[in-house]
């Protein structure tokens, strides 16, 4: 059983290159997480989704909803640290956890370098707020509220990723401000750590970070560029998760 | 051939002869327009490798030809925030979608000074469909964005003013109501004031007050209309009550005190009438028995929740509309609540509420079956359970709702 956990920025969509090859030899779990894509915005709630324990209480809440165990979390970007905390929490669900481009921590601190500044942070929430990509204040009830019917959104730009701009911001600040470098120790089942070769978000060093920092893992650095290697190198993402899966179930 | 840029304003136009124009488009060659276009022209390679870039562009950024082509990537032209942005929205929807349009960014130039832009990108395919690379253009947007920041500010100074409305309307809203509502001997009371809009102040009023001994007045009421008028409206009818009974409590005196002051406005712009139920409630009985002497103008009828558990509206509308007319009629009602009976007033916005789509309203069936239904049959039990009520009715509650319950409960309270 293979969950496909979405980063910041976008939603399941994210996963369609490499779902035909996963789903081959896998059962596959897609979602959005509250506020991204089409989740419900009822759900919506400003103080649990400012933190990413609230995100990791959903996959727990999920996991537990639709009875899986023996879980394979596939996080990408700050999905990650979502499947790490999760899994602190409950290890016994899980059997093994892929971390595509994870950060611990991408604030620069001491002598730890995550590759930003709390500046910089606030650069892209103006970008954000600059950027409604697709979303308007009319549609968005009809497009989040209506997960079995996908055309109602059709008649906007953008039909992936679309996010209302004030959760984004939230969930932005959860994302690129916390530091879950604390929890890699913790984490006790069989990981694989997925990074590209130039990642403007993750650089190889803090892969290299989290590798050392996970005693029980494996770091693979895919001939890819950018910081969804499932979006720029599908097949050798997928192949790497394929034979990790081989390995470990 | 002519290969300096096309600046529009550096000549006063000429009187063009008929072939003149033609031979202009003609020396318009195409890779003058591409490197000397109005906009930013740039391809790059699949992993953002910047491959291709036009003269405008180089000259927007301060950079050579030769210090970007093959070196930089195109996120790697922008602010750290703008390329935050790029990795995780726009090369995602890209890649997705095959292009992207219109996205504002940030470039920074090589001495450091930002440029807002607006960029859009399509990626290129070869025959065989698969990917080759990404076009791009960027828009200078430095006008474009100093327009967005004026309509931003617009907006937040909209948002303030609409903060202050609302304080406002709140405050007016509980000057128009009891602070809190005053608990008589051995009796259980409660209220609930529902407002259907932040931004209006609504016409409903009650009150609960003592006038001599162990008598209390109590009355709620709804003015028609809603906003500033109907306000000062309800002020008046609270206020015109409240005196008329400390001088007269009989209800038939102090409501038809409240038409003649109303029906006074008739001719007036401001007019507007209201429905209310008032009442006196007696001392109480040695067993607490309490007897309520009513009159009502046009109000939907008060229900009564006796303590064996029966549910019943009383005939407590004993007049006509409160304001409408010279010199209304009215009589008087009573009521004997005993220990364990509770009396409901209320407005008429939770029965008329849409519950059903716009052709059923909630209704007063609906009403008794909830309060017969209240876990608790004293006045805040009966009030919790609309509460409840008002709750899952939600937005179909177009109109205030005020609500307000008085329980004899038969055990003096110290």
């Amino acid at each position: 059983m293979v969950v496909l956990s979405h980063g910041f920025g976008c939603d399941q969509n994210m996963w369609r290159h490499i779902v035909p090859e996963l789903s081959r030899t896998n059962r596959i779990v897609l979602f959005d997480h509250v506020g991204s894509g089409r989740s419900d915005p009822a759900a919506w709630d400003e103080s649990r989704y400012a933190s990413l324990d609230g995100y990791a209480d959903d996959v727990l809440q999920l996991l537990d909803g639709l009875n899986l165990q023996a879980v394979t979390f596939v996080g990408h970007s700050v999905s990650a640290m979502i499947g790490v905390l999760a899994a602190n929490r409950n290890p016994s669900l899980f059997s093994a956890l892929v971390l595509v481009t994870p950060s611990p921590c991408y604030l620069d601190n001491g002598m730890y370098h995550g590759g930003f500044t709390r500046d910089d942070i606030d650069e892209l929430l103006a970008s954000l707020d600059s950027n409604y990509l697709g979303w308007s204040a009319t549609m968005a009830p009809v497009i989040m509220g209506n997960a079995d019917r996908p055309e109602l959104g059709d008649e906007l730009t953008n039909s992936f990723c679309r996010t209302d701009p004030a959760m984004a911001a939230i969930f932005a600040r959860a994302t690129f401000l916390s530091d879950n470098r604390a929890d890699l120790a913790e984490v006790s089942v069989p990981t694989l750590i997925l990074q590209c070769t130039h990642d403007a978000i993750a650089p190889p060093e803090v892969g290299a970070y989290v590798h050392e920092r996970i005693r029980d893992s494996q770091l693979v650095t895919l001939p890819a560029t950018g910081h969804c290697p499932q979006l720029s190198a599908p097949e050798a993402t997928a192949s790497a998760i394929g034979r990790f899966l081989a390995r470990s179930t | 051939m002519n290969s300096k840029p096309v600046r529009m304003n550096s000549k006063p136009v000429r009187q063009q002869t008929a072939d003149t124009p033609f031979a202009a488009i003609l020396e318009d060659n195409i890779d003058d327009l591409y490197d000397n276009a109005p906009c930013g022209n740039l391809s790059t390679l699949l992993d953002g490798t910047v491959a291709k870039i036009n003269a405008t562009l180089l000259q927007w950024l301060g950079y050579t030809r030769d210090e970007v082509v093959g070196i930089r990537r195109f996120a790697d032209l922008l602010t750290v925030g703008g390329k935050l942005y790029h990795e995780t929205h726009y090369a995602p929807l890209l890649a997705l979608q095959g292009e992207i349009a219109g996205i504002a960014l940030e470039l920074r130039a090589k001495d450091g000074s930002r440029l807002p832009v607006l960029v859009s990108s399509t990626v290129k395919t070869g025959g065989d469909g698969e990917p080759q690379l990404i076009r791009t253009v960027v828009f200078d947007a430095r006008d474009r964005r100093a327009y967005e920041l004026e309509l931003l500010r617009a907006r937040q100074a909209a948002e303030q003013d609409r903060e202050r409305l609302q304080n406002l309307v709140s405050a007016l809203q509980a000057s128009l109501l009891p602070h809190s509502l005053p608990t008589p001997p051995a009796m259980t009371t409660a209220a609930h004031y529902h407002m259907a809009s932040p931004d209006q102040v609504g016409g409903d009023f009650y009150d609960l007050y003592p006038l001599d001994g162990d008598r209390w007045g109590f009355f709620l009421g709804d003015v028609c209309g809603k906003g500033v008028e109907a306000a000062a409206v309800t002020a008046l009818a609270r206020y015109t009550l409240r005196a008329a009974s400390v001088y007269d409590a009989d209800p038939v005196a102090v409501i038809s005190n409240l038409n003649t002051v109303l029906y006074q406005e008739y001719r007036t712009s401001g007019h507007r009438y209201c429905t209310v139920v008032f009442g006196v409630l007696s001392s109480p009985a040695a067993d607490g028995t309490r007897t309520a002497h009513i009159a009502g103008g046009g109000h939907p009828a008060a229900l009564l929740t006796r303590s064996d558990g029966g549910t019943s509206y009383q005939d407590t509308t004993t007049g006509p509309i409160v304001g409408i007319l010279p010199a209304a009629a009215f009589t008087a009602t009573s009521l004997t609540l005993h220990p364990g009976d509770t009396l409901l007033l209320y407005s008429d916005g939770i029965i008329e509420a849409r519950s059903g789509g716009p052709e059923t309203m909630f209704g007063q069936d609906a009403l008794r079956e909830a309060v017969s239904t209240a876990a608790t049959a004293n006045a805040p039990g009966v009030i919790a359970a609309l509460i409840s009520v008002l709750a899952d009715l939600g937005d179909s509650v177009d109109d205030d709702v005020a609500l307000m319950a008085l329980g004899v409960s038969g055990v003096q309270q110290p």
